[in-house]
């Protein structure tokens, strides 16, 4: 390593002053921290997540983001990672199922419903229904059945009953 | 100091001082060329056998050795330890072990016993091995507490992690472990605890995993990765007999990232599961991204092979129902009982009816895929399987390595239901890292899952009965045709229907007058095994079959289905197999009773009932249904089982209110369907699981409680949810549904 950046000093040498090139990049947060994208804007926000974040938390899914398993809270609202380039995302707010707990810990309640209600099968598809959940929450602190229905995610394990009940145990306690 | 007691004439248990004076229980093979230094055993859990490791501040860790795909094997199978050992469940940890495999002449040794999942043996295989290890740790803890104390070991007693003294002195088993892992073990197996005496195995346990999969921070395979490994995305070749006509690569390796374009092809003579399913060519790129703009980019022709072009699924089924409908011989008698010639002369009536099930695909949530890091002389593969010894046996066919020079870790898989007992996609990534000498980390996408999979075959049931005068069903004669899974998988021809059906089924045993043939279909569509098979095919005609007879004879059908079980007693199936009908009849009066069956003989909504018993487990579903128009409404699910002594009763439920809820799904809409040998659903939308609307609120679990010896639990639901409900739809709607998807054959029949 030279001796200037050993002492943290910057290691140019000569008299020129270069400004310093404006960055190029997709600002957004997640989970709370500031990321700056600067790769191809095309990019999925789930390739992003997954692969630069290394937050894989939220799942890969079909590719049409259909099956609710890489659904993500884009400025609080559910969205499938898939389906959303990095180009829209500018200064966007992204919650991932890594961002649900509180800081110190504590869990989300339907974080905590879900292992209440035991409405987990193999756990794939858990970080989907826990963010189409929390949307269909905000909106709608209590849910019905009715609401429920509308989910669009998909479970082979056979969860069903038990997000349900999970989901009503959650609004319960917001209530 | 360390010592052994036999578990088997080959594999043993080890107690060995760990490091910083903790107890570790482990697992040896008496041909191991190679003892494991005690040391390692200590300090490196990935050398801890199937079991236990206490340390001084009382932490204990369990290593779970099946799969766990969502079956619950990795809480249940702990807790069978934990039960013996006395352990405090909140102080212990569970790990998943990868593959345990030593090598013994060239020969890989499976040193954890049983390594599988999703078969339905995981539970009985560890009630006959593991509690031993819990038993051995509790007896050398008690026996450190006895010296220590000077009480004879016997006066002692432990409860969740200390031993307590006569005079009512506790002594945590952290403080014990030292002394313990100095003391010989016993020659001989210790006795088991009474299960009077049972704190954890009966009692409800939430799964060990779901805190770290609510927080997003379980791996599963898909989510491991190495620093260096290239990603590697496929194009598959619609036949798995076709071949590539031509290709284009330049466009692909133009895009920022990917790195090689190469084609993979299906190794010759090697088994299905064994090896690619299809050609392909496949995309290997410096990430995900990169990897699947150039698997767009690419240019690809793909001719048929020889034997898959002409495949139909819709001729198929018209050759199988014209199969049944002639006398031509079986392929297989599966099963010949009395006289039905005979019996034909005593004919009051007759019933006859045909039913036809379609192709299903597993749709598994988690895409197939596989990390493979290629060493010199050592493979090291994170896999999500069902079955690591099965992947073991592919990674060593193509790279020749030594039994015990390749490390599969298996983390939580998502989701299996049979798919991942095959391991084609193994053996593609490790076809890909020997080609570029780098790490890959292989990923399908889930919609190639579909294309792509190893189906379970349509199938077409025909039965016929015959009633005697008293009402009696005196003879039954069923015909199934379908293409064996076992097909091409080095099984002898005349054992192919073992996949397809069960010799032992309903109503096997109950009809003095008996037959079950087997008609093999010949098709060059992959298969393979399917979660619940060959019971679900099966008793969805058998169970809508005799609601039919019920129909036929104007009567209840739960009389019909209780007449022809009788009285409770014990039937001999052959072998060592038993019909219980006492226990089939329990089931069956759960349920009925808590419906409240007979008020539902006139109602508007229909109330269905179905029962069945796999392996010595029983299970029965009423189903509550309404038609409204062209919605079809399930309002309410009961399900009762009886799996022998219920080690984990939250685990149960979840599991039969799952199985429930995946067999109705699977009943309700999908199908796949193939013309010119192509699968022409391509997407998730092509194939439609049940959405939440679709499927009931609630299923209600009923479980029996008994003692006997604990069965799998992890399918036993599936069989009778989808006759339940056709038998419902009936009593709702009139319109009996002898095709599925259901929701397709309901409203063309309305």
């Amino acid at each position: 390593m030279p001796q200037a950046q050993a002492q943290g000093l910057p290691a140019a040498t000569t008299g020129d002053i270069t400004p310093e090139p404006v960055r190029e990049g997709i600002d957004l947060i997640v989970n709370g921290e500031r990321f700056k994208h600067t790769g191809d804007p095309l990019m999925p926000l789930l390739w992003y997540l997954r692969d630069v974040l290394r937050l894989t938390g939220t799942k890969v899914g079909d590719a049409q983001g259909k099956d609710g398993y890489d659904l993500v809270l884009v400025n609080g609202k559910a969205v499938p990672a898939i389906t959303w380039p990095m180009a829209k995302l500018v200064d966007a707010r992204v919650t991932t199922v890594e961002g649900l707990a509180r800081a110190d810990g504590g869990l989300h309640p339907l974080q905590q419903a879900f292992i209440d209600e035991d409405a987990i099968g193999c756990g794939y598809c858990t970080a989907g229904w826990l963010i189409a959940g929390i949307d269909l929450l905000t909106r709608k602190p209590k849910a019905s059945d009715e609401d429920i229905d509308k989910l669009p995610n998909r479970c082979r394990c056979g969860c069903q009953t038990r997000v349900r009940r999970a989901i009503k145990r959650a609004a319960g306690a917001q209530a | 100091m360390s010592g052994r007691v036999q578990l088997s004439r080959r594999r043993f248990l080890q107690v060995l001082a760990g490091t910083a004076g903790a107890l570790v229980v482990g697992i040896g093979h008496a041909d191991a060329e190679v003892p494991i230094p005690p040391a390692m055993l200590g300090d490196d859990f990935g050398q801890l056998g199937a079991y236990v490791r206490i340390d001084r501040e009382g932490n204990v860790l369990i290593g779970a050795r099946d799969p766990d795909t969502g079956t619950g094997t990795a809480t249940s199978l702990p807790r069978i330890i934990a039960e013996e050992l006395d352990a405090d469940w909140t102080r212990v940890t569970v790990m998943p072990l990868g593959l345990g495999v030593e090598a013994k002449d060239g020969k890989p040794v499976w040193i954890y016993g049983h390594q599988r999942s999703g078969t339905g043996d995981s539970i009985p295989a560890a009630w006959a091995d593991l509690r031993q290890a819990g038993a051995l740790a509790r007896w050398l803890i008690t026996q450190a507490a006895a010296r220590r104390l000077g009480f004879a070991a016997d006066r002692l007693r432990c409860e969740s992690g200390v031993v307590v003294t006569p005079d009512g002195r506790r002594f945590p088993y952290g403080s014990l472990v030292e002394a313990a892992s100095k003391i010989d073990p016993p020659a001989a197996p210790l006795p088991l605890k009474p299960p009077q005496r049972y704190t954890l195995i009966g009692h409800p346990a939430g799964d060990v995993d779901a805190r770290h999969i609510v927080t997003g921070r379980t791996r599963y395979a898909i989510d491991t990765h190495y620093a260096d490994a290239l990603v590697a995305v496929l194009a598959q070749c619609p036949w798995p007999d076709g071949s590539l006509a031509s290709i284009e690569t330049a466009p692909a390796l133009a895009i920022k990232g990917v790195v090689k374009v190469m084609p993979i092809n299906p190794e010759a003579d090697v088994p299905p599961g064994q090896t690619a399913i299809a050609p392909a060519v496949a995309v290997l790129a410096e990430n995900t991204w990169a990897a699947l703009r150039g698997l767009a980019e690419l240019k690809l022709e793909w001719k048929p092979g020889a034997h898959s072009a002409d495949e139909d699924s819709a001729k198929l089924e018209a050759r199988a129902i014209a199969l049944l409908d002639t006398d031509s011989a079986p392929t297989t008698r599966v099963r010949d009982e009395g006289d039905l010639a005979a019996a034909g002369r005593k004919a009051a009536r007759r019933v006859e009816a045909t039913y036809v099930q379609p192709w299903l695909a597993h749709a598994t949530p988690e895409p197939m895929n596989c990390l493979v890091r290629l060493d010199k002389d050592q493979a090291s593969l994170v896999v999500p399987t069902q079955a690591p010894q099965q992947a073991w046996a592919v990674v060593q066919r193509l790279t020749g390595l030594a039994a015990d020079r390749i490390a599969i870790e298996v983390p939580r898989v998502g989701g299996g239901y049979g798919r991942r007992l095959d391991h084609d996609y193994v053996a593609e990534a490790v076809m890909l890292a020997k080609a570029v000498d780098k790490p890959v980390r292989l990923m399908w996408t889930r919609e190639q899952g579909l294309a792509h999979d190893y189906y379970r075959s349509g199938t077409v049931h025909k039965i016929k009965a015959i009633i005697g005068r008293k009402r009696q069903v005196i003879a039954w004669d069923q015909r199934l045709a379908s293409a064996s899974a076992l097909s091409g998988r080095g099984t002898a021809a005349d054992r192919l229907w073992t996949s397809e059906i069960s010799a032992e089924q309903l109503p096997a045993g109950l009809v003095p007058n008996y037959r079950s043939d087997w008609y093999s279909l010949a098709s060059a569509m992959p298969r393979g095994p399917f979660r619940g098979e060959p019971h679900v095919t099966n008793a969805f005609a058998v169970e809508s079959f005799i609601d039919e007879i019920a129909h036929t004879l104007r009567e209840d059908p739960l009389v019909t289905r209780l007449r022809l079980l009788g009285e409770a007693r014990q039937i001999p199936l052959g072998g060592r197999r038993m019909l219980d009908v006492g226990r089939l009849l329990n089931v069956l009066k759960l349920v009925t009773d808590r419906v409240e069956w007979k008020n539902w003989l006139h109602n508007v909504n229909g109330m269905g009932v179905a029962c069945w018993h796999i392996d010595g487990a029983y299970v029965a579903h009423a189903i509550e249904a309404a038609v409204h128009g062209e919605k079809l409404e399930i309002v309410r699910v009961v399900c009762a089982v009886d799996v022998g002594r219920v080690i984990n009763p939250l685990g149960l439920q979840g599991q039969v209110a799952g199985a429930t809820l995946d067999a109705l799904s699977n009943a309700l809409n999908p199908a796949i369907t193939y013309k010119n040998g192509q699968v022409r659903q391509q997407s998730l939308q092509d194939y439609p699981l049940a959405s939440m609307a679709q499927l009931p609120n609630d299923v209600e679990v009923i479980t029996v409680p008994n003692d006997r010896a604990p069965t799998g639990a992890s399918f036993l639901a599936m069989p009778t949810a989808a006759p339940a409900l056709a038998n419902a739809v009936f009593r709702a709607s009139a319109v009996r549904v002898r095709r599925l998807p259901l929701m397709k054959e309901l409203l063309r029949l309305l």
